[in-house]
């Protein structure tokens, strides 16, 4: 009996040692794990999540204070993937919560546009370009979509456009059977 | 929108299947020459309870029953299945042996292409572990036994349990030669004076030789219509040979010669018709390799040292549980990234 | 005499060359109306230079290759733009691109059109000139020809293998014209200075291949017949057989020292410098359900109807169309569709020439399809992968070294679209890459931004804090100053200062003084628009 007791005591003593030596000699700097989900997020910078931006909801989820389902430009596939990342379960978004549209880009109507800058403020990846009583213009290459132009401008001049499929960003689709076999 | 090849070779699934059948066939009619047609009968039973089990597999999981019925497929595990056990077996032994491999060893695991185990080895391993009396009671070959049964006698006793007269079933079955051998040399007799026994011919056991040749005859014509290649039945009976030799080589009087571990047992089979499973086989060359090498290998070590009469099926289903590993490891260089390329 | 390599797998399918093979090329009339699409070749899209209304002649530079990867298209005959507008095009979306419209005059009337002696000029020049005609690989991947010949190599394949069944377009060239052919060459040996030429032709055109030994002889391009096996007309397998070097992964060709083009491609590089004829007709085969099979020289851009109408028709019993071969080939229903640079072949498909494939089975992991395999690949792990949609499994089992040939799903006994699953699987990866990109951009301005404001603020303080400091001083400065108070002088100074400055501001030009006549009318223009937009606005929006 006492010897039992003694030998998994070493052994544990011993696994110890080495888990704790381990644990200093392959320390990683810094949290990794916010960059990982930061590079899983769209970098929409919407803000629909709830958080001023990506990176502070990567830092949430990361922290545990945010579920995984708040981002609807991610989609489903960043859900999934969110969650292959963190080892948790999907999570659907959730109803009456935002939910994932088509990709669109910004669009100003450059007859009622006022040149307020009010959305050159708001936009968080500079992609509007303009001077105070200028007309303004949107860089759609730039433009991430995500809205926060729209609400502060005076004069509801900037509408979204959505990205049409071209011959360029068609995708093949994923193969559909002649007979349901497999699902 | 169709995807490109619009043009295909007619050879598909179903006429693969139908091949390997038509493979077994040299093998079947050796079997019923020498032990007459007993196993005729056996093969009918298990194809029945295939398609029958099959069938209600496919309804129970909702898929097509017509596409899949006919494939052939189910039909060739019962035939493994039937040939891997004794002939004149009681009619539930093989009904319950197939009814195990298609409906849990195949279906379970989804379906045609799915099982990572060959599903007529987890249908012979379950028999053998439940009914190992019944699993050991061999046909002796025709003018061995003390009474040969005919065609009514054999389904007597197959599907009713009578045998003719006052006999025993000891009188019209023997241990295989494999079995015979292994007892035999626990009772430390020499090899030499155990192949006088009336049970052994020229290579191996009088009559099984000639079947194991007729399954290699099978064998060649599949690997002639490449319907299999040369990987596995070459590295399987090579290292069955190979260490079969050593041990013969060490000490001859206790291993006998690696010639009778070829044609004893389920090695042909299992060379060309067992291993060479794509679905629980490995798909790289170097896997196949490395797959029948490991079979051969263990095959050897459970058939002299192990506890069961043969080991082709125990050494099929440890080498299938180590397919995706072999497969990791084994991927083949592809064009441009071989002589410092990646 | 080389020695020949072999590359891993490929297959033996039925060829149906004699069909087509046996007619010369026939010329195809002027057709009613052309449509040409601006982007049918790798590379960015070409950009339009005509618009609807103008009248445009024959070899008339219509649209210019924009960027480097990219090459110019032209009329192919005499006539007027009737548009330039999104039409469908032979593309697998099915989706309209912009296409250039255009209808014959009949009068077929060249624009100016001089031949050039290229031996004099430089290498950019040349390249230039080939960008400018619009040569583009005609072997099917349509790749820009002054890209791929900017490169000086040891090794020049000229690509004659022409392996997919039914295609005899190659075949028929080098039989009718392997001398201008041979020229064409010429002009890539200038390019590339290559120390060894081989032409690569399949073994069972061995009238190709004596017209073109004969075309050779005396000069140092060696035609060499290497043996029928599809896919031996793939770039990368026939540099193998011809040179024994694999194209490393993920590299191109020129990496390793070898060129590769079409001999189809060598023959438009032929009439483009002798003959100052761009790119703008093509050899096409019409073969399958027609009543006549033969191969067509057919101005880009003519309909589909009417190439096959010029081959006698489709027959009755016809399902579809199959632009390129059928092993990779696309498949389609719209007869309208144009003829472009990459289409080497119409097949008019029939359920009797073409039996629809088997039911789908699953995968048995019979492994045939990596014993054919030319890229030595685990076709069944891709698809399985892909199926799963692992992609980064796929990616890690070199999905994309997949060449798309189609031996795969030749051989597959389960009959499983496996080519489908590969193009699925690239084309998500490759949008994920997209999307992973303007991610990585967007974070990269939206921190420049941040830093920008952190700037601003930070500076605004420094800013604060200096006026504030100032202020302080000028305080204390005006308390000791109080007590002495200012002289006249000072105080005239500073008014003398104050209108200086005024003066000044008003002699600075406004910037809507010394305006340019255009600059004038622009605003007129602009102002005369907003005054018409106005009232709209007020309809919009109603609050107002």
């Amino acid at each position: 009996m006492l010897t039992a007791i003694l030998i998994m005591s070493g052994i544990a003593l011993v696994l110890g040692a080495v888990l704790g030596y381990s644990a200093l000699k392959f320390k990683v700097e810094g949290n990794p794990l916010v960059d990982q989900i930061d590079a899983i997020l769209p970098q929409t910078q919407c803000g629909q999540c709830g958080f001023p931006g990506c990176r502070p909801y990567a830092t949430a989820i990361a922290e545990g204070a945010a579920d995984i389902n708040r981002c609807p430009p991610g989609g489903e596939e960043g859900i999934h993937k969110l969650a292959d990342l963190l080892k948790v379960e999907f999570k659907p978004f959730g109803e009456g919560m935002a939910q994932p549209k088509t990709k669109s880009v910004a669009f100003i109507d450059e007859n009622t546009c006022i040149g307020c800058t009010l959305c050159l403020q708001a936009c968080p990846v500079d992609a509007i370009a303009g001077a105070a009583k200028q007309m303004h213009t949107i860089i759609a290459s730039e433009c991430t979509g995500c809205e926060l132009c729209l609400p502060p401008c005076p004069v509801d001049c900037i509408s979204m456009e959505p990205l049409p499929q071209t011959v360029q960003s068609w995708k093949w689709h994923y193969p559909i059977y002649t007979m349901a076999v497999t699902k | 929108m169709f995807a490109p090849s619009f043009v295909t070779q007619p050879i598909g699934v179903p006429a693969i299947m139908r091949r390997v059948m038509l493979a077994l066939l040299p093998g079947i009619a050796a079997y019923v020459w020498f032990y007459g047609p007993a196993i005729l009968v056996s093969l009918t039973l298990a194809s029945v309870t295939a398609l029958a089990v099959e069938a209600a597999m496919l309804k129970l999981r909702e898929r097509p029953i017509r596409p899949f019925l006919s494939d052939y497929s189910a039909l060739l595990t019962a035939w493994l299945l039937a040939l891997s056990i004794p002939p004149l077996a009681p009619w539930w032994l093989v009904v319950v042996g197939t009814a195990f491999a298609i409906s849990v060893a195949k279906h379970l695991y989804g379906g045609l292409g799915n099982n990572p185990f060959n599903p007529a080895m987890i249908g012979y391993a379950v028999l053998i572990v439940s009914f190992p009396v019944q699993m050991t009671h061999w046909l002796a070959p025709h003018g061995l036994a003390q009474l040969d049964l005919d065609l009514a006698g054999q389904l007597a006793y197959i599907f009713g349990g009578q045998l003719p007269g006052n006999a025993v079933l000891d009188a019209l079955t023997t241990a295989t030669p494999l079995d015979t051998l292994k007892t035999q040399l626990h009772l430390d007799r020499a090899v030499a004076d155990i192949f006088g026994l009336p049970i052994y011919g020229y290579l191996g056991g009088k009559g099984s030789e000639v079947v194991a040749l007729g399954f290699l005859l099978g064998g060649l014509y599949l690997l002639a219509t490449r319907i299999i290649t040369w990987h596995v039945p070459a590295a399987f009976l090579g290292t069955l040979f190979a260490t079969a030799g050593l041990f013969y080589l060490i000490d001859p009087a206790h291993y006998v010669a690696p010639l009778f571990h070829w044609v004893s047992g389920a090695a042909m089979l299992g060379a060309f018709f067992i291993l060479t499973d794509p679905v629980s086989g490995p798909t790289t060359p170097r896997g196949k390799l490395i797959f029948a090498a490991g079979a051969g290998f263990l095959t050897y070590i459970i058939r002299v040292f192990g506890g069961f009469p043969d080991g082709v099926a125990f050494a099929t289903l440890l080498m299938n549980i180590c397919v995706p590993l072999i497969d990791a490891y084994t991927q083949p260089k592809v064009y441009g990234t071989k002589g410092g390329g990646r | 005499m080389s020695t020949l390599h072999r590359f891993h797998g490929g297959i033996h399918p039925a060829e149906h060359k004699q069909e087509s093979s046996e007619r010369p090329i026939a010329r195809a009339p002027l057709p009613q109306q052309l449509v040409l699409p601006l982007l049918q070749h790798i590379g960015a899209r070409a950009k339009a230079v005509v618009q609807a209304g103008d009248r445009v002649l024959k070899g008339e530079l219509i649209a210019y290759a924009e960027g480097t990867v990219s090459a110019a298209l032209h009329a192919p005959t005499s006539g007027t733009v009737l548009a330039v507008e999104p039409r469908a095009v032979p593309h697998p979306s099915g989706l309209p691109d912009v296409c250039i419209v255009i209808e014959p005059d009949g009068a077929d009337q060249w624009d100016e059109h001089p031949s050039f002696d290229f031996c004099p000029l430089s290498k950019a020049e040349l390249l230039a000139r080939l960008r400018d005609g619009g040569i583009v690989g005609l072997g099917g991947a349509t790749f820009p020809t002054h890209v791929k010949m900017a490169t000086l190599v040891q090794t020049l394949v000229l690509n004659g293998a022409e392996c997919e069944p039914w295609i005899t377009t190659d075949d028929r060239l080098m039989r009718e014209r392997a001398a201008e052919i041979v020229e064409g060459i010429a002009v890539l040996r200038h390019l590339v200075s290559p120390s060894k030429i081989v032409v690569g032709i399949e073994d069972n055109k061995p009238l190709a291949i004596a017209a073109m030994r004969q075309a050779c002889a005396g000069t140092d391009i060696e035609v060499i017949a290497i043996p029928t096996l599809y896919p031996s007309g793939g770039e990368r397998q026939l540099i193998k057989i011809l040179t024994g070097k694999e194209v490393p992964s993920g590299r191109r060709p020129l990496d390793i020292g070898v060129a590769c083009t079409n001999v189809a491609t060598a023959y438009a590089v032929h009439r483009v410098v002798n003959h100052g004829e761009p790119l703008m007709a093509r050899v096409v085969t019409v073969t399958g359900n027609v009543a006549a099979p033969q191969n067509i020289e057919v101005p880009l851009g003519m309909s589909i109807a009417e190439v096959v109408r010029l081959a006698g028709g489709a027959l009755p019993g016809t399902t579809g169309y199959i632009l390129g071969g059928p092993m990779m080939g696309l498949h389609v229903t719209d007869t309208s569709l144009p003829l472009v640079k990459s289409t080497n072949c119409i097949i008019v498909k029939s359920d009797r020439l073409f039996p629809p494939a088997a039911p789908t089975l699953p995968c048995i992991r019979c492994t045939r399809c990596a014993q054919v395999c030319p890229a030595e690949l685990q076709p069944q792990d891709l698809y399985w992968f892909a199926k799963g949609r692992e992609l980064d499994k796929a990616e890690s089992y070199h999905l994309f070294d997949c060449i798309e040939c189609g031996a795969c799903s030749y051989v597959c006994p389960s009959s499983i679209p496996l080519v489908q699953y590969y193009r699925y699987a690239k084309s998500e990866v490759q949008a994920q890459h997209r999307e992973r990109a303007a991610a990585d951009h967007a974070r990269e301005r939206h921190e420049a931004r941040l830093s920008r404001i952190e700037r601003d603020k930070r500076e605004k303080a420094e800013k604060l804090a200096e006026k504030e400091r100032a202020a302080a001083l000028a305080r204390q400065q005006a308390e000791a100053a109080a007590v002495s108070p200012p002289s006249a002088d000072d105080a005239q100074a500073l008014i003398q200062a104050a209108l200086q400055r005024v003066r000044a501001q008003a002699a600075a030009p406004k910037n809507t003084d010394n305006l340019t006549p255009e600059q004038r009318a622009q605003i007129a223009e602009a102002e005369a628009r907003r005054a018409q937009a106005q009232p709209v606005a007020h309809v919009a929006t109603p609050k107002d």
